[in-house]
């Protein structure tokens, strides 16, 4: 029997990939590929008919193939980290990660369609993919040109443990919770 | 920023951009000047105002507002201009409109 | 009423992704095409889509809805369809359809009638469902996406289908709390990735709930939900109560095919696209050998079939008609067949993929 005051924990798992499903896809990368420097995570796990990452990837790196549903495969030797797939992914499930940033710190760049955007610089609080709070983060950079229409992609560095946890920041929007 | 106060328009939006310059106009809800942009249905102007019910039943006086927003189900109608029965999600606003909270049927005031 | 019926060789009822592409198609072929919606502007559901599209390019994948809906626009201006807005459809009978608008009422008598009307969002009932704030999710959509108004602040989703997951994230992006999202059965409808952009955002969604009631005396002010058993009944003791002045019905859609029942189609019922459907073949002709259909209105599916369906009702209509030589045409509808089979590919498609086949192999 469920407990009433369970009933918005947002430590359930529904609709959150786990750790292990993530590891198994074919689109996340290797703790080794990760260590060599920026890398494309794709966060996608099940099959549906789509592939614009595939078409936009100019290196060949992602690789969908026939049928559509195939989950997208990824060569981090291809991967140069121009991020043109994280604003292209209908789902907004791809994310960079470069975990050679700093000495301390890893930089994660992902999807970010909120108004207002941060501005480089700023301090913000980084957030799993559960939506919890779990560090501080400072902007790196925010891109947001008019071939990724309308899908700005934000980069904030924080401290390296975080690096396959953070998926994103707080929304800045006063009535966000 | 969008949405400062109790603004319920959406002035700026990530993705569809700054709302377009339109003219502003006034209608009139029960009497009450409220300001409305020429072009939009009455529904729009009525929800970024703050009102909620658009109508009461005929038998149990229960408030109606918007329910499907494309025409289709009748839960919004209001009378205009001596008009009832008027879809407010689908009739664009007129400068000086008159809309009226509409109990049940409404009655047909409007000269043919 | 006027004395003479007007008459064209292609009427189209519907001005959606689905209609616009079959008036496309059968238009560049050469088909005198009139097609009529009921809305000042053509379009549809597409304007209100502003997400990326999924597929593949060429389903225009990574589009949003609207610039599809652009595009789709022009393209019927440039090829010179006949478009009557603002139109009603209230009747059909024999190639014939009955139209009204402000100014008249006229028949009009066609060679080829495309229904692709649509389809409608399913009602939820429960106390004071009635209350002003308690709306369709796509109402709620068109409300801020289309009027940029925002209905609520403070919404409950009610359904974890793409439906009510894309529409809660564009309510995050209109400035709209979304509170929760509750789903009666144990696993989310939707796709995992459209879930996790809304937990990113700290959205809870909450399987094997749902909503109890709606409160408020003239608008909601809150809504209670509760946890519900393997039979989804409500659990004693495991309410909560919401603060909310929006809750959205994302419940699912039933095929809008009023115009089809009339002119004496033959149904059959199939859930997984949404209730009663017209029978249809693989060229989208109904039992009646002048009615074809497109879109949403054959069966509940999404904008990118809706759009292929259209194209294959218009080549189908242009070969009938002759615009088009039996083996063009055949070649073309055996494309689209193939780029429609792949976006029923997969967990999600399949069951709408074997519906399909269901529907077209049933007898009137």
């Amino acid at each position: 029997m469920k407990e009433k005051a369970n009933l918005l924990d947002l430590s359930r798992d529904t609709g959150t990939m786990s750790k292990k499903e993530l590891e198994a896809s074919p689109g996340y990368p290797s703790k080794e590929d990760l260590k060599k420097g920026s890398v494309v995570v794709i966060e996608c796990t099940e099959e549906i008919p789509c592939d614009p990452c595939e078409t936009v990837c100019k290196r060949g790196a992602i690789v969908v193939g026939e049928p559509i549903t195939n989950l997208p495969r990824l060569d981090p030797e291809k991967c140069n980290g121009c991020g043109l797939c994280i604003t292209i992914c209908p789902g907004l499930a791809i994310f960079l990660v470069d975990a050679t940033y700093s000495e301390n710190e890893a930089a994660i760049s992902f999807p970010h369609e909120y108004l207002p955007l941060p501005k480089e610089s700023d301090e913000v609080e980084a957030v799993n993919r559960k939506g919890r709070i779990v560090c501080k983060g400072k902007v790196i950079k925010v891109r947001s040109p008019k071939r990724y229409d309308h899908t700005p992609v934000v980069t904030v560095a924080v401290p390296k443990k975080y690096l396959h946890e953070v998926r994103g920041i707080k929304r800045l929007n006063k009535g966000a919770k | 920023m969008f949405n400062k106060g109790p603004s319920l328009r959406v002035f700026d939006h990530p993705i569809l951009g700054k709302m377009e310059r339109r003219e502003q106009i006034n209608i009139y809800v029960d009497g009450k000047k409220i300001p409305a942009y020429q072009g939009e249905p009455i529904a729009a102007s009525l929800v970024a105002a703050g009102i909620k019910v658009f109508r009461f039943t005929s038998n149990r006086d229960e408030p109606r507002g918007i329910f499907c927003a494309i025409g289709r189900c009748t839960d919004c109608v209001m009378t205009v201009n001596g008009e009832p029965n008027v879809r407010t999600c689908v009739t664009p606003v007129e400068a000086g409109m008159k809309i009226e909270t509409q109990k049940g049927l409404g009655r047909w005031q409007k000269k043919i | 009423m006027a004395k003479e019926n007007l008459a064209c060789e292609l009427a189209i009822i519907g001005g959606g992704p689905a209609g616009l592409a079959a008036a496309i198609e059968a238009a560049k072929a050469g088909v005198r095409v009139s097609l009529f919606d009921e809305n000042e502007k053509p379009g549809g559901q597409l304007f209100k889509q502003i997400h990326k599209f999924f597929g593949s390019k060429e389903h225009q994948a990574g589009i949003r809805g609207h610039d599809i809906g652009y595009h789709l626009l022009d393209e019927c201006q440039k090829v010179g369809v006949d478009t009557r807005l603002n139109t009603v459809v209230w009747g059909i009978e024999d190639n014939k359809i009955g139209i009204v608008n402000e100014k008249a009422s006229r028949i009009v008598d066609a060679k080829r009638i495309i229904v692709a009307t649509g389809a409608s969002e399913n009602p939820l009932s429960f106390p004071d469902w009635t209350l002003p704030g308690v709306m369709g999710a796509g109402a709620a959509q068109t409300m801020m996406n289309v009027h940029r108004v925002l209905p609520g602040t403070k919404v409950l989703m009610v359904g974890s289908g793409n439906v009510g997951l894309i529409v809660s994230y564009q309510l995050l992006l209109a400035g709209a709390e979304v509170v929760a999202v509750v789903e009666a059965l144990p696993k989310i409808g939707g796709y995992v990735v459209h879930a996790a952009k809304l937990r990113r955002a700290g959205v809870p969604i909450l399987t094997s709930t749902s909503i109890l009631e709606a409160r408020g005396k003239e608008a909601v002010k809150e809504a209670t939900i509760c946890s519900l058993d393997e039979k989804l009944c409500p659990l004693e003791g495991c309410e909560r109560t919401l603060k909310v002045d929006l809750i959205c019905l994302a419940v699912g859609l039933s095929p809008l095919a009023e115009l089809c029942w009339m002119a004496g189609c033959k149904f059959k019922y199939l859930p997984e696209l949404g209730g009663f459907v017209p029978i249809h073949d693989e060229n989208m002709r109904t039992t009646l050998s002048y009615l074809y259909l497109a879109g949403d209105v054959a069966g509940v599916e999404e904008a990118s079939s809706a759009l292929e369906e259209g194209k294959l009702a218009g080549v189908s209509v242009a070969g009938e008609l002759g615009y088009l030589k039996k083996d063009e045409a055949e070649e073309e509808k055996d494309r689209i067949r193939k780029r429609l089979s792949s976006l029923r590919l997969g967990p999600f498609g399949d069951m709408r993929a074997k519906a399909k086949l269901e529907l077209m192999r049933a007898k009137g």
